[in-house]
């Protein structure tokens, strides 16, 4: 068992070693990722759409706050599940 | 009860520490619409400020800040902070976490900033509480240990 999970481990590494291979330069600016419309549109409109600069910020609380708002659920439901499973003394 | 939390120079470095990681945290969940930062991380930094203080001077006295109940309505004031903040929105005639709808200041942008500084706010609220009732959890109940430590002390 233990040389089956080390031969998939070895085969899922030496996988995603070789797709890295394909990914572009760190920091490249010809990559899709900065060739993308959203990007040029965020970079330069999402200061005067939602009045923070830092446009991390901008996109995690204004554009992606759905996103944000299921995060934080996440992290309740997590907690109020530990207490359900693990706070058995007070019961 | 162990060697730690009788070491005073421990004791005296914790306890002059903890208020300045809380305000550490603070200035990390405000600062965040301007820097690196945010609820998430700040949450994480206050919530280890009083697991740090609770692992040195005993869960009990870790509870007497931060109660079970208290935690309990905590993690969902934070919540209700985001999604009420969402329902805002909707009662001024937006979409869900429109923040530009609410007329808080002419300049919608300025709002939108404001609304989501709010957000963070509850999003830290409920991953500090979370962070602290997990650790309470998960730590066991002190019995003795806490019965052993002022004898050995005295000695």
């Amino acid at each position: 068992m233990k040389t089956l999970a080390l031969i998939a481990v070895l085969l899922a590494g030496g996988m995603l070693l070789y797709a890295g291979q394909d990914l572009p330069a760190f920091g490249d600016q010809n990559s899709p990722a900065y060739q993308h419309p959203m990007t040029t549109r965020f970079i330069e409109e999402s200061e005067n759409e939602t009045g923070v600069y830092n446009i991390v910020t901008a996109l995690l609380a204004n554009y992606r706050s759905y996103d944000t708002l299921g995060e934080t659920t996440v992290i309740f439901t997590a907690g109020m599940a530990v207490i359900l499973l693990l706070r058995r003394r007070e019961l | 009860m162990s060697g730690i939390q009788e070491s005073i120079i421990i004791r005296t470095v914790v306890r002059i520490m903890v208020p300045f990681i809380a305000l550490f945290a603070l200035y990390v969940i405000i600062h965040g619409a301007s820097g690196p930062g945010g609820g998430f991380q700040g949450g994480v930094i206050f919530g280890a400020a009083i697991i740090l203080y609770a692992m040195i001077y005993g869960i009990e006295d870790g509870k007497k800040i931060m109660s079970d109940k208290l935690n309990r309505i905590l993690s969902s004031t934070g919540l209700v902070l985001y999604a009420g903040t969402g329902l805002l929105c909707l009662v001024f005639g937006g979409k869900f976490l429109q923040y530009n709808a609410v007329p808080l200041f002419p300049n919608p942008a300025e709002t939108a900033a404001i609304l989501m500084d709010v957000v963070e706010v509850g999003i830290g609220i409920t991953v500090l509480a979370v962070m602290i009732s997990l650790f309470f959890d998960i730590s066991p109940p002190e019995t003795e240990g806490d019965e052993m430590s002022p004898e050995e002390v005295e000695q």
